[in-house]
């Protein structure tokens, strides 16, 4: 095999920080090689490196592509060569359809003039060949995160791409169209296109890539081929230490029943005839810890909020009992006086005000806490928030510092001190480690541990089954809406948990 | 880290905006006192007694609803009908007081109710239905401009009776009852100095305890010194004129209670959240809807307040009161350093912002520059604070 891609001594310097130090990075022809690293290793650096948004000229070292020096001054260069990116924020047009967004800024034109009948047909071909059954005249509104993945693979696949360079695809993606993006990379890989892969998913990784590239700190750790991949490997070189276990260690004590939710119905906020979630019912004990599985669009979220205050959906019917008491929960104020909290799966859009300090993200929930008769007490809002800044190990120079500028993992801190301000008696945590690094993982699996410890019920909703099997003490199953299963810790594997979300496919009427 | 001393330099890089909008202020002024001295025609004292008492008593009323408008922005909205509330709300007050001959003790609360009436009437679609505000107050811009006229049958109403008037020509009588300077005003204004000084300081001292960057101890002193002396010297040409004038009161009160609401009381900093992050607001229990609705029942109120005093001032009602007035305001606000998207902006921005406005009005009124060219400057300015602000944040 040859190279195609060859960077050598890359170092990107940026006042203050040396975001990369001499990293090497070897792409053979035809192959699949994963980049993995913390957050803020220097992966996106690279590949900003490498496409042009760092133009050649402000880093230092030599790119070598095809066998000669590459040299781009902006993206554009990049993607005539045939590097292309994709994003994780998927950067389509939602109102337009897929054919337009297809050839954006790359129209099927003849001065100026779009050929529609042409273009329509050369999407066809592109949608047949990411296997996606769809018109192209569709709006991109109306798919999936997963189908618009697929759409983003179509856009550089009507460029010609030769690089293809992919950015946590799967981050956002579900089980099943995760696996069906996989294979589409495999199919790609068969027809010569080579592919960068940076993820956190390391049974991905290791299903797909050829060979890995871990960065740790800026600089390029190791490089292991097929044979040597192995997750232990992997983390121990992303973390720089041997991590004898992927979650920390815990002596459950259970208590009493906590919350137990019965009869559950919720129906689409708009959607009239549409019911999202069907006479579920669970609990949860003092210091357990309860999963729920399920695919996306399972209906898990839509649960969580509907419980919360009612944030989600209409005409909801049922029963929340709250230490055997019946809870008011019909506003999110109620909820949060009924001892609930519901830490949600978006945390930027959902969880933060962005744009504000620490200290006043982390008493929002609870402002009467921090005040006398309504009126704030700015000493005992930073002493709060400097006592959870150290029990939490936010890294930040201040509570000061505007949320924004911080990275997930200490940002999922941020919101979880905001809850834990409230004092509630069972946190619902939605997607608790998404986006987060494997270092930052574990410290909130610790944080959620010391929860249960403390005798508050955790109810974790999460798509990767690794985790929940884990962490959980139990694990509930949820698919179209119902809870279709429960499985103690002893019983729960994710076969089984797989075959109960099939079994009850279409049973539902 | 709290020992770390930053430069000067460093610190008013990292507090451009708020020192900026100061010197600006300051800047305008030195220029128009300069100008209005030493260019021809004649030598005009732009910092006399009279012209200090009059840039207060023409601006009043866009310093006073930009104090509102602040917090509808603030909660991420905007409200376009507030000139036409105060057109609407200053001839109730004319048909109210000239017509019926209603005392002035029942026409003010009258006329705050029918701004509150409207702010709830506005607000309700805003808030509960989520009508975008824009269409909403563009509405309401047409229809109480269509009720002034309508109400005022196309004629002007006046003139009000003396106590009326008293509400923006009126100056706080002298309690210690001596000829000028009137000791009353130079006893308060010292007294706010003092007190805007020793809670500076208080302030401070709490910002080192806490472990933050405290401001440099020398910008500390120039900034309190240059605003103090500037409160005595315009406190000691109202004393020596006629007095504090009515409205100056109202107006300081307001803006201090505004102030504390927003940076000190729980229902203040929720508009800010939910101004920086709705959705987050909601979920974190607080009753967004009725914060929107709150913030421009307010705005009303102060509308109502502003139309009073504009038809006091003129002594009459005219259809034509408070057109364009919203766009002054909604100036007056951005220029002060409030962002469009909401969640950032703070009381006292606004009303340096309308300071701004106010003084270039009245400087280039003096100069006798044309209608024509002000309205292109003060455009020009508006666009480079908002430019400035957008740079700012980029680097």
């Amino acid at each position: 095999m040859t190279a195609l891609l060859e960077m050598r001594g890359i170092s990107k310097v940026f006042p203050g920080v040396r975001a990369l130090d001499n990293v090497s990075l070897t792409v053979e022809a035809g192959e699949i090689h994963a980049i993995c690293g913390e957050n803020g290793a220097g992966k996106s650096t690279l590949m900003k490196v490498l496409s042009g948004v760092y133009p050649h000229g402000s880093y230092e070292g030599d790119i070598l592509y095809d066998g000669a020096p590459l040299a781009c001054r902006n993206i554009r260069d990049s993607e005539d060569r045939g590097i292309i990116i994709i994003h994780q924020e998927l950067a389509l047009v939602p109102l337009l359809s897929i054919a337009e967004n297809l050839f954006l800024g790359n129209e099927v034109a003849k001065r100026g003039v779009i050929n529609w009948a042409e273009a329509f047909q050369r999407t066809e071909a592109l949608l047949k060949k990411v296997g996606l059954n769809e018109s192209p005249a569709t709006k991109v509104e109306k798919l999936g995160v997963g189908k618009q993945q697929l759409i983003e693979i179509a856009k550089a696949l009507a460029k010609d791409v030769r690089l293809l360079i992919l950015d946590e695809p799967t981050a956002a993606l579900q089980e099943n169209d995760s696996q069906k993006l996989l294979d589409l990379m495999l199919e790609l890989k068969a027809q010569g296109v080579s592919q960068i892969i940076i993820s956190h998913k390391l049974n991905e990784i290791s299903r797909v890539a050829d060979r890995i590239t871990v960065i740790r700190d800026g600089a390029s750790v190791s490089t292991l081929t097929k044979a040597e991949i192995s997750e232990d490997r992997i983390i121990r070189d992303m973390v720089g230490r041997d991590m004898a276990h992927r979650y920390p260690d815990r002596t459950p004590n259970i208590g009493e029943t906590l919350m137990e939710v019965s009869g559950w119905n919720v129906w689409h906020p708009e959607q009239k005839d549409r019911q999202m979630i069907k006479d579920a019912g669970f609990h949860v004990k003092k210091g357990e810890i309860v999963g729920i599985a399920g695919l996306m669009g399972a209906g898990r979220t839509e649960l969580a909020m509907s419980l919360f205050g009612r944030s989600y959906g209409r005409n909801i019917t049922g029963k929340v009992t709250m230490g055997g008491k019946v809870a008011d929960t019909s506003s999110v104020s109620k909820a949060i006086d009924a001892g609930l909290a519901y830490v949600t799966e978006d945390r930027k859009s959902l969880g933060l005000v962005l744009e504000e300090p620490i200290v006043r993200n982390i008493t929002l929930a609870n402002l009467m806490g921090v005040s006398t008769r309504g009126i704030l007490s700015q000493r005992r809002e930073t002493q709060v928030a400097e006592e959870y800044r150290k029990a939490m190990a936010i890294r930040t120079p201040g509570v000061m510092q505007k949320v924004v500028n911080l990275s997930g993992g200490n940002q999922q801190k941020v919101v979880l001190s905001k809850w834990l301000f409230t004092d509630p008696q069972v946190l619902i945590l939605d997607e608790p480690t998404r986006g987060i690094d494997v270092g930052a993982k574990f410290e909130i699996y610790g944080i959620m541990n010391e929860l249960a410890a403390q005798g508050r019920g955790v109810v974790m909703i999460s798509s990767e089954m690794p985790e929940l099997l884990g962490m959980c003490d139990r694990i509930y199953v949820m698919n179209e809406g119902r809870i279709v299963g429960e499985l103690s810790k002893a019983e729960a594997s994710q076969e089984r948990i797989m075959a109960l979300i099939l079994q009850s496919e279409g049973k539902a009427a | 880290m709290s020992n770390e001393k930053k430069g000067i330099g460093a610190h008013l890089g990292g507090h451009l905006r708020e020192s900026g909008m100061l010197l600006a202020l300051v800047a305008i002024v030195v220029f128009f006192t300069l100008v209005l001295r030493f260019v021809p025609p004649s030598p005009i004292d732009f910092l006399s007694a009279q012209n200090i008492t009059n840039l207060f008593l023409q601006n009043s009323y866009v310093i006073i609803m930009a104090l509102g408008m602040l917090m509808v922005i603030v909660a991420g909205h905007i409200d376009l009908s507030v000139g036409s509330v105060v057109g609407f709300v200053g001839s109730v007050a004319a048909v109210l007081t000239v017509n019926l001959h209603w005392p002035v003790w029942a026409v003010v609360p009258a006329c705050l109710f029918v701004g509150l009436l409207i702010g709830a009437a506005q607000g309700y679609w805003v808030a509960f239905w989520r009508i975008p505000s824009f269409i909403v107050t563009l509405a309401g811009m047409l229809v109480f401009r269509g009720l002034t006229l309508w109400l005022l049958n196309g004629q002007n109403i006046g003139p009000f009776p003396k106590t009326f008037q008293s509400l923006s020509t009126g100056f706080i009588p002298d309690l210690f009852a001596v000829d000028k300077p009137n000791v009353t005003a130079l006893v308060l204004v010292c007294a706010s100095a003092l007190a805007i000084v020793v809670m500076g300081w208080r302030a401070r001292t709490q910002d080192v305890e806490f472990g933050m960057e405290p401001e440099p101890i020398g910008v500390f002193w120039a900034r309190n010194v240059v605003v103090s002396a500037a409160l005595i010297f315009v406190g000691y040409k109202l004393a020596s004129f006629r007095g504090l004038p009515n409205v100056v009161v109202i107006l300081t009160v307001l803006t201090v209670l505004y102030a504390f609401f927003t940076e000190k009381v729980v229902t203040g900093r929720r508009i800010y959240a939910l101004g920086g992050n709705e959705k987050a607001a909601k979920l974190s229990g607080i009753k967004t809807d009725r914060l929107v609705f709150f913030t421009f029942v307010n705005m009303s109120v102060l509308a109502a307040l502003a139309g009073m005093i504009v038809a006091a001032r003129l002594n009459s009602s005219t259809p034509k009161a408070g057109v364009g007035f919203e766009l002054d305001v909604i100036a007056a606000v951005f220029i002060g350093g409030a962002s469009m998207s909401g969640g950032v902006g703070k009381i006292l921005g606004a009303v340096v912002g309308a300071l701004i406005m106010g003084v270039m009005n009245n400087g280039m009124s003096i100069m006798g520059i044309g209608i024509d060219y002000q309205q292109v400057i003060k455009g020009l300015v508006l666009l480079a604070a908002v430019i400035f602000d957008v740079y700012n944040k980029s680097k």
